[in-house]
């Protein structure tokens, strides 16, 4: 995963130039990864993941801000990908759930989805994950704060109580409210 | 979506220049209004100006107690930022009840203040909607209103105004700070929302290219105090049905300061300038709060299905104001 050519850095694209409406080069650095594609300005983050880097573990639900499925992160900060637009992210370190895992190490938080049951049909989980990586690094991980700072990521399946104890079971483990992303 | 382009600017000269230059262009912030509106046709730019480098993200000390908040600061980082927090607590909290984290981290706050409507009709580009296309009609007075607005309404538009930062800006008279092609301007965050009246169209006084550099907070002692109290469907992740931001204080069982806003039952972020007058200097007791919310919303016009957000916009400023007032008799 990680390539010689995630040490080298994008320059900035020159302020005055107009790129698009055809497609342009775009680099974006996924997972530790430069990825290169060819892309019209408005294809959102999660277009060009799931439909150009063939990262399918980012989901689309609503594809407008309102279910939190493809939640990702950029520059360590959990965001939707669905209102981001690929283009923008250039020159930020972009991480999806590919990119949580160790090699064949689950992340903790991986791993405690799956022995807390924390999914049904598991549409909603790789949202909820990076949601709640990002969470335990936010400081947001009391017991009576957990619910609201996850409420961004929705769950047909409810399987809210589950999820909640994931998030906390790998709180304790990490000792309080920081974890090692 | 329709196609666009794009271009990414790092200094405000050329961030203006560049939009000012360009009728069909406009600004990306966070993104989290216009690329949403983009997807669904309702926003039909053809180029975006990405101003995310803009130096426009700090929280800075102004020369006699008050706070500017970048434009381009982000919900999240405005919300958490300890001097916020500590002077204005109710923006703090109107951040923070707002939105999702995801959408706080992404969001701008001159972003927020310049969101649009979330009237299913105006992101329905079937339906006839004065706002999006003038002229044609408001699906809303006799559709699915539930959410919309009770005060400031037109016979053009009924759409609430959904900011919930902007109800605390106006509580505290904050002043939004733009540079344009023809300079600087400070406006009064009540002139920067404009009524419905006969141009829905038209929500801010901005001229084309005209960006928001920044927000002044005041200085205001008793914003210390401050509260932001939302009612909503559901508990989180949801726009407001009535929300109050509210700063008062109480000598010797008077109410000596009163600074109260509305949100989710007005066309724009509502100063509660009418219950305001009913309360200064009145005594801080249950008659009071009462007679106050009965004067702020005797104007209110209902549409059917939200004529329930009068009740319910009485029952929270009363509600908002015996409880600063407990607070304040303990202090
Ligand atoms: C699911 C969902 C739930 C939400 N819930 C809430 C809520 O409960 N409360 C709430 O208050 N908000 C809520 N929002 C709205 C959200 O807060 C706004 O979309 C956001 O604040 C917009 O900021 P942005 O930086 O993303 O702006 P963008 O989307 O980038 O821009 C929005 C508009 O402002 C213009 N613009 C941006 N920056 C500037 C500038 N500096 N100067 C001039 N013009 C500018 C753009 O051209 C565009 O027209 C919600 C949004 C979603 C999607
Ligand atoms: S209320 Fe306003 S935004 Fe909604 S349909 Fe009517 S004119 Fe359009
Ligand atoms: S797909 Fe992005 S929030 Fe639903
Ligand atoms: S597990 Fe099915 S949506 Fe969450």
């Amino acid at each position: 995963m990680k390539s010689p050519q995630a040490l080298q850095t994008t320059p900035a694209p020159d302020s005055a130039v107009v790129r698009g409406p055809d497609e342009v080069e775009v680099r974006l650095r996924v997972n530790g990864e430069i990825r290169r594609l060819s892309i019209e300005p408005r294809v959102s983050l999660l277009d060009a993941l799931r439909d150009r880097l063939d990262l399918h573990g980012t989901k689309k639900g609503c594809n407008q801000g309102a279910c939190g499925a493809c939640t990702v992160w950029v520059d360590r900060r959990r965001v939707l990908a669905c209102l981001t637009l690929a283009i923008s992210c250039e020159n930020r370190e972009i991480t999806t759930i590919e990119g949580l895992a160790d090699g064949d190490v689950l992340h903790p938080m991986q791993e405690a989805f799956l022995d807390a049951d924390a999914f049904q049909c598991g549409y909603c989980t790789p949202g909820q994950i990076m949601s709640a990586v990002a969470l335990l690094a936010e400081g947001h991980a009391g017991d009576d704060e957990i619910k609201e700072w996850m409420s961004g990521n929705l769950c047909r399946c409810a399987a809210y109580p589950h999820i909640r104890a994931a998030i906390r079971r790998v709180r304790d483990e990490q000792g309080g409210d920081r974890a090692a992303h | 979506m329709r196609p666009i382009s794009y271009s990414r600017v790092s200094d405000v000269s050329t961030a203006i220049g560049t939009v000012a230059a360009d009728p069909g262009s406009a600004f990306l912030a966070g993104g989290t209004t216009q690329v949403d509106l983009l997807r669904i046709y309702v926003e039909q730019p053809r180029r975006l100006v990405d101003i995310n480098d803009l130096p426009l993200k700090q929280v800075e000390e102004l020369p006699g107690g008050g706070l500017r908040l970048g434009g381009l600061a982000r919900m999240s980082d405005v919300a958490e930022h300890p001097t916020v927090r500590q002077r204005y607590p109710m923006v703090s909290e109107s951040l923070l009840l707002g939105a999702s984290p995801q959408l706080r981290h992404m969001a701008s706050v001159a972003g927020n203040l310049m969101q649009r409507v979330r009237c299913t009709y105006f992101r329905d580009t079937e339906a006839a909607c004065n706002k999006r296309a003038p002229g044609t009609g408001c699906s809303a007075m006799d559709g699915v209103n539930r959410g919309h607005a009770v005060l400031g309404t037109s016979d053009c538009c009924i759409a609430t105004h959904p900011s919930d930062l902007g109800v605390a800006l106006m509580a505290l008279d904050a002043v939004v700070r733009t540079e344009g092609p023809a300079g600087q301007r400070s406006i009064p965050i009540d002139d920067f929302y404009l009524l419905p009246g006969t141009t829905p169209e038209r929500e801010h006084p901005l001229t084309h290219g005209e960006l928001v550099t920044g927000i002044d907070l005041p200085p205001l002692p008793v914003a210390a105090r401050s509260r932001y109290i939302k009612i909503r469907d559901r508990e989180s992740y949801e726009f407001a049905l009535v929300a109050v931001a509210i700063a008062m204080s109480v000598v010797d069982g008077r109410i000596a300061e009163i600074r109260l806003a509305l949100g989710g039952l007005a066309t724009k972020p509502w100063r509660a300038r009418a219950a305001e007058r009913v309360l200064d200097g009145a005594p801080a007791t249950a008659d009071s709060f009462t007679r106050a919310a009965e004067a702020e919303l005797a104007g209110a016009v209902p549409h059917g299905m939200n004529a329930f957000k009068i009740e319910l916009g009485k029952r929270t400023i009363v509600r908002a104001l015996t409880e600063t007032a407990q607070r304040e008799e303990s202090a």
